[in-house]
């Protein structure tokens, strides 16, 4: 992770500490993160620490569980924007995919329990899973690899949309429910299986059983421990395995960007044309690159939505889904994954749930009613009154405040904020010179 | 004779996929008639009737228009710009609530808070029937609502240009389009922060605004004949713009080839200001239309017809403005008779899936070579 320590530009002496600290962290990509993380882990401890340790506690696992899957599906999608350049706006689909194929393949067959499924265990759900979504994305790449990306793009996002109204359709539940015997629950959606953590902890997820181990832990951090509510603590269990997928995705693919197959992955990004004239089969490594990304996102989906209770295709499957993780790799710099992991948990904490927390910290601070409409707020003519409509409808402004990051991001840092350091794609540092050889003349 | 059997079956072999497409759509035809007679082949036939068939088709027509509105603006800023304007869709939306506040204004202007007329019934009590707007009975509201959406559109969509895309001019299509999905939030999101997130209705009923034409059995209401009359006029004098006036020649120059355009010393940035009036100006009149046939308005409406849009452009060959109507015609039909095959639950997916058929077998689209701007 430092082999962009002998970059000439970076080895002049910094202004002052700070500046040092910062360069210090700039230069390792994992102290950056660590950085960030304890950054916002300071915030949400300012913002909640009047309400007690349970919603410190509370927030810090909101905050990190939305980084990790944003990180996860930004690594994915990394894969295939940054490292092969494959515009694909259908990563909501595929996540739709993977986590409704576990979905159907876990649930139990017994329809009483809503849409009925094969029953078969959770590890065989998530690699059907994954491989659903890889086998579609296959199906969907063969064709479209030969188009233009804008083309690419246009054609994923009707995949995707495709997907969706599949998935809400209840014509299509019908129709699976009497061929296959399972069904996708149509418009209302299914449940998840139970998390196998939560069985960790809670004999067969029972809340008043606690396992040994769940005994232990309640009784340490717990209600009569830290005062931390069990549920808090079995999701920062989950927490911890979610972070564990996420080193193991950044190490896979960091190995994968380093091997000759990651190297010419690089080269067709730099250009295709040399690529293609030094005897790689471009279209067979695309081909490669978007079906292992679209397998990723699937196990990105099953990790994120399958370990919230319940999933339904819209609103959680639009395209906006798809807009959110691409913001997050564009803010970490495509190309880089430690940046996408980056990009993963600055958009999720600083963007996603930022405005929401801090807008509905100022609502309580304004002593003013909420005017119903825009109009109303208007024609009052009070300032107080419209920032009070304006704390109150925060959600709205948080998406206009995405779109001029966005744009902003487009216009003054195009490679993001780790795009500085692109990886190289020759094996060797070549901005390093060898000592001592010969001069020309 | 032979020869010309061989080079069909020549074509056929090297385009399995257009044979396909061909075999498929012949299938469906001879169905459709089928069914139309009433007869059962097999798994073919069954039964529907004229009289669905020629509502179907209609309704085809009138969404086709519709769609193939919108569609202008965003093939032409597409060949001339080069990039996918993601954010065309809410110029839509833009034009719907801007238009149907100023056509609320003079319907019910005295009766009603002025704030509730403006916000298209965010604020207030009023409904869509105190208010009484609709084409019979309040013609010139109705008019003049189509004008402003058609103008402060032009005027939304020059803003956006100027603020977001006019610097990253020289960029590639790429970086634009990802511009173009932050443009796409903003303005979606401004909207349903100033006039809520409910859909409502906007349209008053009227008695006796149904003309029935006999024969067909169609049933046609005033308001659909608004739009196919609107429709049919603004693309008319799209067509005499480009046509007969400099501008339009210049326009149909930059989107055939912007280098050769531009050595000819066509003013780029001149073309390109009235590309985005007239591209955002129709976007913002076919969403104004899109809401009189609805009857309701909801502020992500534009961004989820996009699709459909698109679709209708690469259909018809990105950069060519029939091309856009006629792919709007053909998307808007394909969605209301697929239904005769599959539930309608899928028509939109349908829509979806002639589009990406289309980008693989012929990305060029039906009239793709013949740049007519």
């Amino acid at each position: 992770m430092s082999d962009d320590s002998a970059r000439p530009s970076e080895t002049e002496a910094p202004e002052s500490a700070t500046a040092a600290v910062i360069d210090a962290a700039r230069r390792s990509d994992l102290g950056l993160i660590l950085g960030t993380l304890l950054a916002v882990y300071l915030v949400a401890a300012l913002l909640t620490f009047t309400d007690g340790l349970n919603s410190v506690v509370g927030l810090m696992r909101t905050l990190t569980f939305l980084g990790l899957v944003y990180a996860l599906a930004a690594l994915a999608l990394n894969l295939q924007w940054g490292y092969a350049g494959l515009f694909n706006i259908g990563v909501a689909g595929f996540m739709a995919l993977g986590v409704y194929t576990m979905g159907i393949v876990v649930r139990s067959p017994d329809p009483a329990f809503g849409p009925p499924g094969f029953g078969l265990p959770l590890p065989v759900g998530i690699l059907a899973g994954m491989l659903v979504a890889a086998v579609v994305g296959l199906l969907a790449a063969l064709p479209a690899l030969r188009l233009k990306a804008d083309y690419l793009a246009i054609v994923t996002l009707g995949i995707s949309e495709i997907i969706r109204l599949f998935l809400q359709s209840s014509a299509f539940d019908t129709y699976l429910r009497d061929t296959l015997g399972v069904g996708t629950g149509g418009g209302s959606g299914m449940g998840m299986p139970r998390n196998p953590v939560r069985e960790l902890f809670l004999v067969d997820g029972q809340a008043n059983t606690p396992t040994a181990l769940g005994d232990f832990a309640f009784g340490t951090f717990g209600e009569s421990g830290l005062g931390i509510s069990n549920t808090i603590l079995i999701d920062w269990a989950y927490i911890a395995v979610l972070a564990g997928v996420v080193i193991a995705f950044f190490v896979l693919l960091e190995r994968l960007g380093r091997s000759p197959f990651g190297r010419t992955l690089k080269a067709i990004r730099e250009d295709e044309l040399v690529a293609d004239s030094l005897g790689k089969n471009v279209d067979l490594i695309k081909i490669k690159v978007f079906v292992i990304g679209c397998a990723l996102m699937g196990l990105a989906g099953i990790l994120w939505f399958g370990s919230q209770g319940n999933v339904s295709p819209t609103p959680q499957f639009m395209p906006v889904l798809t807009f959110y993780v691409f913001i997050a790799v564009i803010i970490g710099g495509s190309g880089s994954n430690a940046g996408a992991v980056l990009g993963g948990i600055v958009f999720a904490t600083v963007l996603f749930e930022g405005p929401r927390r801090v807008g509905a910290s100022l609502r309580d601070v304004i002593d003013a009613e909420t005017p119903p409409s825009f109009a109303d707020a208007v024609a009052t003519l009070d300032p107080t009154a419209f920032l009070a409509f304006a704390t109150d409808n925060i959600a709205p402004l948080q998406f206009v405040f995405l779109g001029l990051i966005l744009v902003f991001i487009m216009h003054r840092r195009p490679d993001g904020i780790l795009g500085d350091r692109i990886e190289t794609a020759a094996a060797v540092d070549l901005s390093e010179r060898p000592s001592g050889g010969e001069t020309d003349e | 004779m032979g020869t010309t059997e061989s080079s069909i079956v020549d074509s056929a072999r090297a385009r399995p996929g257009l044979l396909l497409v061909v075999l498929l759509g012949g299938l469906l035809l001879v169905d459709l008639a089928a069914k139309l007679a009433g007869l059962s082949l097999g798994p073919l036939g069954g039964s529907v009737s004229v009289d669905r068939l020629g509502s179907n088709l209609w309704n085809g027509v009138i969404i086709g228009l519709v769609v193939g509105l919108a569609g202008i603006g965003l093939s032409m800023t597409y060949s001339i710009l080069s990039f996918a304007n993601f954010s065309h869709g809410d110029l839509l939306s833009t034009g719907a609530f801007t238009g149907w506040g100023v056509a609320f204004l003079i319907a019910g202007f005295g009766d009603i808070p002025v704030r509730t007329l403006l916000s298209v019934r965010d604020a207030g009590s009023a409904s869509a029937g105190d208010i009484g707007a609709h084409i019979v009975s309040t013609p010139i509201a109705i008019l003049v609502g189509l004008l402003a959406a058609f103008a402060i559109t032009a005027v939304v969509a020059l803003a956006l240009d100027r603020a977001f895309y006019k610097p990253m001019r020289d960029r590639d299509g790429i970086s634009i389009l990802i511009a173009s999905i932050g443009a796409a939030l903003i303005v979606r999101y401004v909207i349903q922060f100033v006039y809520g997130s409910d859909r409502r209705g906007v349209t008053a009923s009227v008695d006796a605004s149904n003309l029935a034409f006999g024969p067909l059995g169609l049933s046609v209401n005033a308001h659909e004949l608004t739009i196919v009359v609107a429709a049919a006029g603004l693309m008319l004098a799209m067509h005499f713009m480009l046509q007969r006036t400099k501008l339009g020649t210049a326009m149909r120059a930059m989107a055939d080839n912007k280098d050769l355009a531009l050595v000819t010393g066509i003013p780029a940035e001149r073309v390109v200001t009235a590309t985005w009036i007239i591209g955002g100006g129709l976007a913002g009149a076919s969403g104004y239309l899109y809401v009189l046939l609805r009857g309701t308005i909801q502020f992500d409406f534009g961004w989820l017809l996009l699709l459909l849009i698109f679709a209708a452009v690469i259909l018809g060959g990105i950069g060519s403005v029939y091309g856009a109507i006629a792919g709007g015609l053909v998307i808007g039909i394909v969605f209301t008779t697929s239904t005769i095959w599959i539930p309608s639950d899928f028509n939109e997916a349908a829509a979806f899936a002639v589009m990406i058929t289309m980008l693989l077998l012929r990305p060029e689209g039906l009239f793709g070579g013949v740049s007519t701007a």
